[in-house]
């Protein structure tokens, strides 16, 4: 897997504490345990795996969570096919957990992350803050987190590098009107140390221009990222909701992203509930992307890293869940069964699909892929 | 003239921090705001999986959401 996935995960990881950990302020959230099992498949990798959550408060203050994420993969992407290595499995394990602490109108809350696969180690730990104020019309959080990543590789024993990672959050979620909700999100991330991926290379034209050699990819050791986002959710008067969603994305690689996402939340009788989505992402290049540099080392830093491309992607999921237990039974509440299936396709306007030989390097299709999400998961309040 | 719009906009948000904001909407009104699908974060373990779907496939990160609130419903 790519080191920007890699390191994606972390932030994931991250993103995953502070839903977690700042549910509704003046409010600890509910009593609750979820069992999900999830599928990834596309452009020839798979990645499967559970992901167990448990909320459960302790005395009046006090909530403590944790969860347990597993991902296990087997790649054949077009990365490995085309520069020659063998498929591969490998499996990454991930351990959280949080605390949660009332006190009036706010809530503090603690994390801990570890996340460890073969070739990759990550610590994170987390502190966020949210408070209700203005008759709780008005939620302000903040949260920041820290990471120290270690990257090894497989292929040599003796390569080890670190990663820095800090995350800063602010959040506002503002009662526009008795049927709205409005969501403001910042949050900055700075990343620092080996970010680029040691297994993987770029590719430059040799002499005369009718073939192509790799040579090893060199990203900055910095990156600052800031991104925006604003949504809102309307309750529509027939009880179901639709709720939309904007995002804007600048790093200091010069990656420029913008992201639409529509929803729409439609309950049925028996205690039945039908999602969907659109959803549409696009960027720009990083200043140090090439998918063919003219010449070898044509640059300080070099990156054929498809996810720091130019590219876009539309996605649709359909969601549905089932109140198996609306009126509860023992010391359960409630408890749901859901599935939702998600449909992505990536097309890549400077990422070329190196499967195909052309005549003249760099006039090779544009490479696209369609990838299928699944996700089964059981949830309890209890 | 800058200054001016400055010191007015000062002095707007002093006398603001005095006084207390009235909730426009009263807690007994908040019904279908505290209603389930009212939440941007319905499954959290959901939202967590499918933010590291994107995240591991596309340059941007950050500002998922998920931090709720909203309802006030204490």
């Amino acid at each position: 897997m790519a080191a920007t996935s890699r390191s994606a995960f972390r932030l994931a990881v991250g993103a995953a504490l502070f839903c977690h950990a700042v549910v509704r302020a003046g409010v600890l959230p509910e009593d609750r345990a979820d069992a999900l099992y999830h599928s990834y498949e596309g452009g020839g990798v798979e990645i499967t795996g559970p992901s167990l959550m448990v909320l459960k408060n302790v005395g009046q203050n006090a909530s403590v969570n944790g969860n347990y994420y597993v991902d296990s993969i087997s790649s054949a992407s077009i990365d490995v096919i085309t520069s020659g290595a063998s498929p591969y499995s490998e499996k990454r394990t991930e351990v959280t957990g949080g605390l949660d602490y009332m006190h009036g109108n706010s809530i503090m809350s603690l994390s801990y992350t570890n996340s460890s696969e073969d070739d990759y180690k990550a610590n994170t730990a987390g502190f966020g803050i949210s408070m209700d104020m203005f008759g709780n019309m008005t939620t302000v959080s903040m949260g920041y987190s820290r990471g120290w990543d270690t990257v090894l590789n497989n292929l040599d024993s003796s390569f080890s590098q670190d990663v820095d990672r800090q995350n800063y959050k602010l959040g506002l979620t503002q009662v526009i009107t008795k049927d709205m909700l409005l969501e403001l999100d910042y949050e900055g991330i700075t990343d620092e140390g080996f970010l680029n991926n040691p297994y993987r290379s770029v590719r430059y034209l040799d002499p005369g221009g009718t073939s192509y050699s790799y040579q090893a990819e060199v990203y900055p050791n910095t990156r600052t990222s800031s991104a925006v986002a604003i949504r809102s959710l309307y309750y529509l008067p027939y009880r179901a909701a639709v709720s939309g969603e904007y995002r804007f994305f600048t790093d200091t690689w010069g990656i420029d992203a913008h992201t639409v996402k529509l929803a729409y939340a439609h309950p049925l009788k028996g205690g039945w509930l039908l999602e969907g989505n659109y959803r549409y992402y696009t960027q720009n290049s990083a200043d140090f992307y090439n998918d063919l540099f003219p010449y070898k080392d044509a640059q300080n830093f070099l990156a054929r890293d498809k996810e720091l491309s130019t590219f876009s992607s539309n996605s649709i999921e359909v969601k549905v869940s089932y109140d198996f237990l609306e009126n509860g039974w023992h010391s359960i509440d409630r408890g749901t069964v859901t599935l939702a299936w998600d449909h992505i396709l990536f097309d890549y306007d400077d990422f070329r699909d190196l499967r195909f030989v052309a005549p003249i390097p760099g006039e090779e299709p544009l490479y696209s892929l369609s990838a299928d999400v699944v996700q089964l998961f059981v949830s309890v309040w209890f | 003239m800058c200054l001016r719009t400055c010191c007015l906009l000062l002095l707007t948000l002093s006398l603001m921090g005095c006084s207390s904001i009235e909730p426009w909407v009263k807690p007994y009104e908040r019904a279908h705001l505290a209603d389930p699908i009212m939440n941007f974060d319905r499954d959290p373990v959901s939202g967590a999986y499918v933010t590291h779907v994107y995240q591991a496939r596309e340059a941007a990160r950050g500002a998922e959401g998920g931090h709720g609130g909203g309802c006030g419903c204490n």
